[in-house]
C-alpha cells in the first residue's frame, strides 16, 4: 500500500481564524446546497408573502385609497413590510432547522469538530440570510408592479438590509432552538415568536397614532428597527410630497427624538451580534 | 509531555477514572474508577452489557463528556486540558448516525474535511482513498438518504478516518446491523491494520465480535472485571463444554459421577459437561459411560463463558435488568 497516506503527512492545523473561517463557509455552503436542492421550498415560501402584497395589500388598498387618497399606493407603502414578512419565515426557519441537525445527529457531527462554536453557527446564520435575501430576489424583481423603481443603488441597498435583517433572524432562530429537542415543537415555536414580530414591525401598517401601549411593544420589537430602515429607502426613490410621507413612512420616535436611520441600522447590527452571542452562549451550555 | 506524544508513548491511557450524573439520591455512578492503558496500533474492544458504562467512558476520552474523577490521556493528551488538540488527532463513529441525508457521500465527507483543516490540495485524494476502502467509490455521488444501513455505517468509519487520526473510537459500529454487515464491517477494521497506522478503540455488547480484537476489556457496572486477550480470557473459564445426547439422561448423569467424578447438567434434553480438554475427553466418554449417546458436540469456552465467570450472569440477562433497574442491579451486584 504504497498510496498510503501517513498520519504525520496529513497532519491536521492547529486552531486559527483560518481554521475557523473554513468551518463556517463549509457550513455556510451545506445551507446553499440544501437550498438549491428544495425547489419546492422555494416556491412553496413565496406564495405567503405575495398572498399579502397583492391580495391583503389590494384589498386593505381600495379601502383606503378611495378615502384617502394621496399619491401613494397602499401596496407600495406595504412593498417593503412583505420583503421583511417574507425575511421572517424564511430565516426563522434557517435558524431553527438546526433542530432536523439534532434530530438527525448531524449536529453532533459539526460540534464534535476541533473548531468552536461560534464558527458553526455564524456559519448556519450566514447561510439562513442568504438563503432568505435569495428568496427576497424574487420579489424585488415584481417592484415595478407595486410602483416602486428600479433603481440600482436603491435595489442595491435593499439588498444588504435584507441580509443584515434575515442574519438577525436566522440568528433568533438560533436562540429558539438552543432548547428545542424535538423537532414537532420546533414550527409552532417559530410560529408563537415570529407572528407577534411581524405585526408589531410596521410591515403591514405605519407605526404612527397607535396607542401608547403598542407603541411601547413596537419600539421593543428588534424587528422594527431593520423594516423601518428599508422603508425609508423606498420613499427614498419615491416621488412624494411631505405629507403623504409622514403619514405612510412616520419613521421611529422615541418620546420626541426621531431615531435616525443610520442608528436603526447600527442597532439592528447590535442585535445581531447579541443574538448569536446568545445562541452560542445557549448551545455551549446543553450539547 | 514529548514522550509520552511520541509513537512510544500509549494511545490510550486511564487512571482512576470515575464519573457520576446527578447528585444527592438520584446520583449514578456510571463508572467506578477505572484503569487501562491501549497501546499504539493495537484494536482494543470494550465489552459490556448495555449501561455498563462503555459509552461514558468513551465519551470521555473523546472529549465529550467531563470526568468526575482520575485521569484520561489519548496520545499523551489530557483529555480535559487539552480538548481541542485530541479533537483533531480521533476519529469518531457514534453510536446514531452522524451523516446528512440530503448530501451526498463525498459532500459529507468533504464537509467533514473542512470541518477538520485538512489540507485542500491533499483533500481529494484522500477523500477517494478513504472512499474506495470501504467500497463506497462508485455510489459517492448519490444522496447518503439513498444509502442501506450497512453503507451508511461504512461512510462513517470512512469519515472517521478522513484526516488521518491516530486513534479511531468506533461506538457500537455494528449496533442494528444483520449479520452480514456486521461481519463485513469488521473486515474493514481488520484492514485499517494493513493501511493504516491506527489505533481502534471500539466497544460491543455482541461477545463474537469481541474476538476481532487484540485485547479486550470486559466492564460490567461501571468497573472493569476482566482485561487480557481474548483467547487468555477464555483460558481463564478454562473448561470447554461436551453436550451429548442420550437413551437416559439420568443413567449418563449418574455414570458420569462415578466414573468420570463430573457433575453434568440437564437442560432440554442435552447434558452437558465442563472439561479442561473437550476434544481428548469424548472418546473416553464412549468407552466408559455405558449409556447410549445419540450425538456429541465439543464447544471451545467462549467470552459468554468469560463474561458468565466474571459477572454471574450472561450478558443476555445483564441486559435486561440493569437498564431499566439500576437499583436491583447494583443490590444484585454486591
Amino acid at each position: 500500500m504504497t498510496t498510503t497516506l501517513t498520519p504525520e503527512s496529513l497532519h491536521i492545523p492547529e486552531s486559527s481564524l483560518a481554521t475557523e473561517a473554513r468551518a463556517a463557509v463549509v457550513v455556510w455552503q451545506r445551507e446553499m446546497i440544501r437550498f438549491v436542492k428544495d425547489r419546492s421550498r422555494i416556491l412553496s415560501s413565496l406564495a405567503q408573502p405575495l398572498l399579502f402584497l397583492f391580495v391583503l395589500g389590494s384589498g386593505l388598498g381600495s379601502l383606503l385609497n378611495s378615502s384617502a387618497g394621496g399619491s401613494v399606493q397602499f401596496t407600495t407603502f406595504l412593498f417593503p413590510g412583505v420583503m421583511a414578512i417574507s425575511v421572517l419565515f424564511t430565516a426563522a426557519f434557517a435558524g431553527i432547522s438546526i433542530v432536523w441537525d439534532r434530530e438527525f445527529g448531524f449536529l453532533r457531527e459539526m460540534l464534535v469538530a476541533p473548531v468552536s462554536t461560534a464558527s458553526i453557527l455564524v456559519g448556519k446564520a450566514l447561510g439562513g440570510a442568504s438563503v432568505a435575501t435569495l428568496q427576497c430576489l424574487v420579489l424585488l424583481a415584481l417592484a415595478g408592479l407595486v410602483g416602486v423603481p428600479y433603481d440600482p443603488l436603491m435595489l442595491l441597498g435593499m439588498i444588504g438590509l435584507i441580509f443584515l435583517m434575515a442574519f438577525m433572524i436566522t440568528a433568533l432562530g438560533l436562540v429558539l432552538a438552543a432548547r428545542v429537542r424535538q423537532v414537532q415543537t420546533a414550527m409552532p415555536l417559530v410560529q408563537l415568536v415570529i407572528t407577534p414580530l411581524m405585526f408589531l414591525s410596521g410591515a403591514l401598517f405605519p407605526l404612527s397614532g397607535l396607542p401608547t401601549w403598542l407603541t411601547v411593544l413596537t419600539h421593543v420589537n428588534p424587528m422594527t428597527y431593520a423594516v423601518e430602515p428599508l422603508r425609508s429607502l423606498v420613499f427614498d426613490h419615491l416621488d412624494v410630497d411631505a405629507a403623504t410621507r409622514a403619514r405612510f413612512d412616520p419613521g421611529i420616535v422615541w418620546g420626541t427624538w426621531v431615531v435616525p436611520v443610520g442608528v436603526q441600522i447600527l442597532m439592528t447590527i447590535g442585535f445581531c451580534v447579541l443574538l448569536l452571542a446568545l445562541a452560542v452562549w445557549r448551545f455551549r451550555r446543553t450539547e | 509531555m514529548d514522550t509520552t506524544t511520541g509513537p512510544s508513548g500509549p494511545a490510550v491511557s486511564v487512571r482512576g477514572l470515575v464519573k457520576r450524573y446527578g447528585s444527592g439520591e438520584k446520583q449514578v455512578e456510571a463508572v467506578r474508577g477505572i484503569d487501562l492503558e491501549v497501546a499504539r496500533g493495537e484494536t482494543f474492544g470494550f465489552l459490556g452489557p448495555n449501561g455498563a458504562g462503555k459509552s461514558t467512558t468513551i465519551n470521555i476520552l473523546c472529549t465529550l463528556v467531563e470526568p468526575t474523577a482520575g485521569d484520561a490521556e489519548v496520545v499523551g493528551l489530557d483529555v480535559v486540558r487539552d480538548r481541542a488538540a485530541v479533537r483533531r488527532r480521533i476519529g469518531l463513529v457514534f453510536q446514531d448516525p452522524t451523516l446528512d441525508g440530503p448530501m451526498s457521500g463525498e459532500q459529507n465527507l468533504r464537509f467533514h474535511q473542512e470541518l477538520y483543516g485538512v489540507d485542500r490540495r491533499r483533500a481529494p485524494g484522500r477523500r477517494e482513498e478513504v472512499l474506495r476502502m470501504v467500497g463506497l467509490w462508485e455510489r459517492r455521488a448519490d444522496e447518503v438518504r439513498t444509502y442501506s444501513g450497512g453503507m451508511r455505517r461504512r461512510l462513517e468509519i470512512a469519515r472517521g478516518l478522513l484526516h488521518s487520526p491516530q486513534v479511531l473510537f468506533l461506538d457500537e459500529p455494528t449496533i442494528g446491523l444483520d449479520p452480514q454487515t456486521r461481519g463485513s464491517i469488521w473486515d474493514y477494521v481488520a484492514e485499517l491494520h494493513h493501511t493504516e497506522e491506527i489505533t481502534v478503540f471500539v466497544t460491543t455488547h455482541y461477545m463474537d465480535e469481541a474476538e476481532h480484537c487484540d485485547r479486550i476489556a470486559i466492564m460490567n457496572e461501571g468497573r472493569i472485571v476482566a482485561l487480557d486477550t481474548p483467547d487468555a480470557l477464555k483460558a481463564q473459564v478454562g473448561a470447554d463444554r461436551v453436550t451429548i445426547t442420550t437413551d437416559d439422561d439420568e443413567a449418563a448423569l449418574r455414570a458420569l459421577r462415578t466414573e468420570f467424578g463430573l457433575e453434568g447438567a440437564v437442560r432440554e434434553g442435552v447434558v452437558s459437561i465442563a472439561v479442561p480438554d473437550g476434544a481428548g475427553f469424548v472418546p473416553r466418554l464412549f468407552d466408559r459411560l455405558g449409556v447410549g449417546i445419540r450425538s456429541v458436540t465439543v464447544t471451545r469456552p467462549s467470552l459468554d463463558d468469560v463474561f458468565l465467570a466474571h459477572t454471574g450472569t450472561t450478558i443476555r440477562d445483564a441486559e435486561t435488568g440493569p437498564s431499566m433497574h439500576p437499583m436491583a442491579m447494583r443490590m444484585r451486584g454486591r
